[in-house]
């Protein structure tokens, strides 16, 4: 073993080694910020080649539903004066809404300044007309068995609304189409994909999918999950 | 090293045992195995191609429950004097190592610098990718072992394994000085000139042996 000043031979690759390792292992905890810097450091060229744009895309079914757009029929039922059920063309027909937001995945990514075009709850809602007593939406996607719901209060902010566009296009497959709920506030999986039905809920006690599995029904971004601000 | 007009020696020495192929080629099948079903799970453009999310994650999920097993069971029935012998080698980066990566000649010995660096970094980054792959597989089942840097670190190893294999490759298959290596791993023994040339403190370790 030789000696060459501050260290010896051997010690070199295994302090690379373990420097490594406990590299990585921190890597861990570093916060979506955090990701957010590296993330823009990475050269442009190389972001190229990994076209993911930031989304990962999560399915639970055995396939990942594909709905022709022209075969697509939204029902809303449950506690309505009138259930109702509505094609694209008739949705796009709705008051339109467009935002710019934020996507958090409770898994550790987001996406930011999504820009998306679809109807706001209320103008949806109102084709029809829900009960006085109604207190929750459940909605239903084409992804058996994915389910997840919202409050009317929660489907009632001013940054939640049914999209149909992203980025200036038809919603893409992998992202639901033809029309999925966009919960800016909440992690992703309250955001329902494929949505094909909406159930208006006298009660507000239905678990989502994930909320099933334990995860927390009021999926507030930095406030549930154990994530904290 | 005594120079001969005879033509290039043929004899040959071996290189790498049963031991260490098995190891070897054991990480790479599962390399390769997690890559394909990983890049399906993680790029949008095949997961729409695709579709079939859970049975391409299952089989990530199962190769890499296979390929850590038949790591452990090479590594303990194997031979683990000379795995270790190897690690204590390519741990000891000495005076003619640092040369060498500061890109002069010097004599190396069975394993040159640069697979040094390359070994450390695939040992390194097999245990990250095991370690967040398990919270990965955890956290999905239990929030209190859902970290918000698990995907980067997984995702970020992902890109530097594929940058390492491809250099690795290049020098393993393509290169014309290099690629002679591949030999030792496939059956094991390398020419002795060649060695000579490229790992002279290992022939004359060797030697003395």
């Amino acid at each position: 073993m030789r000696y060459n000043g501050w260290m010896n031979d051997r010690a070199i690759g295994r302090a690379a080694f373990l420097g490594l390792v406990g590299v990585g292992v921190a890597g861990l905890f570093l916060g979506r910020d955090a990701t957010r810097v590296i993330g823009s450091v990475v050269p442009a060229t190389v972001r190229g080649i990994v076209p993911t744009s930031g989304w990962r895309i999560y399915t639970i079914a055995a396939r990942m539903p594909s709905i022709r757009p022209a075969a697509y029929r939204l029902q809303i039922a449950g506690a309505v004066e009138r259930p109702t059920t509505l094609s694209l063309a008739d949705l796009r027909g709705l008051p339109r809404a467009e935002q710019v937001s934020d996507f958090h995945c409770v898994t550790g990514w987001s996406v930011y300044d999504v820009t998306w075009g679809g109807v706001r709850f209320r103008d949806l809602l109102a084709q029809a007309g829900p009960v006085p007593g109604a207190k929750a939406l459940r909605f239903v996607s084409d992804e058996v068995p994915y389910d997840d719901t919202l409050t009317l209060e929660q489907a009632l902010l001013g940054d939640v609304m049914l999209a149909f566009d992203m980025d200036g296009k038809p919603l893409s497959r992998p992202h639901g189409a033809p029309a999925r709920v966009v919960m800016p506030r909440m992690y992703g999986y309250k955001s329902v994909k494929w949505v094909t039905r909406i159930e208006v809920l006298e009660a507000d006690s239905r678990l989502g999918y994930w909320e099933q599995r334990g995860y927390d029904k009021d999926a507030w971004v930095d406030g549930s999950n154990g994530f904290t601000a | 090293m005594a120079r001969t007009a005879s033509p290039p020696e043929r004899t040959t020495i071996v290189r790498f045992g049963r031991t260490e192929r098995t190891l070897h080629w054991v990480h790479a099948a599962g390399f390769f195995a997690m890559l394909a079903t990983g890049l399906i799970l993680y790029l949008p453009v095949l997961s729409e191609v695709v579709a079939r999310r859970n049975l391409v994650k299952n089989v990530h999920i199962w190769s890499a429950v296979a390929w850590a097993l038949l790591i452990a069971v090479i590594v303990l029935v194997g031979n683990r004097r000379r795995l270790a012998e190897n690690w204590r080698e390519i741990e000891t980066i000495d005076r003619d190592d640092r040369r060498w990566l500061a890109g002069r000649r010097a004599p190396q010995g069975k394993f040159n610098a640069g697979q040094k660096v390359n070994t450390i970094l695939t040992v390194a980054f097999a245990v990250l990718f095991a370690v967040s792959g398990f919270f990965l597989w955890l956290g999905e089942r239990n929030h209190a072992f859902l970290f918000d840097g698990t995907g980067t670190v997984h995702e970020t190893l992902t890109l530097a394994s594929v940058v390492l294999v491809a250099g690795h490759l290049y020098l393993a298959v393509i290169h014309p000085s290099t690629r002679h290596a591949l030999r030792g791993m496939t059956r094991g023994d390398v020419r002795k000139d060649w060695a000579e040339a490229h790992h002279a403190k290992w022939v004359e370790d060797e030697r003395r042996v």
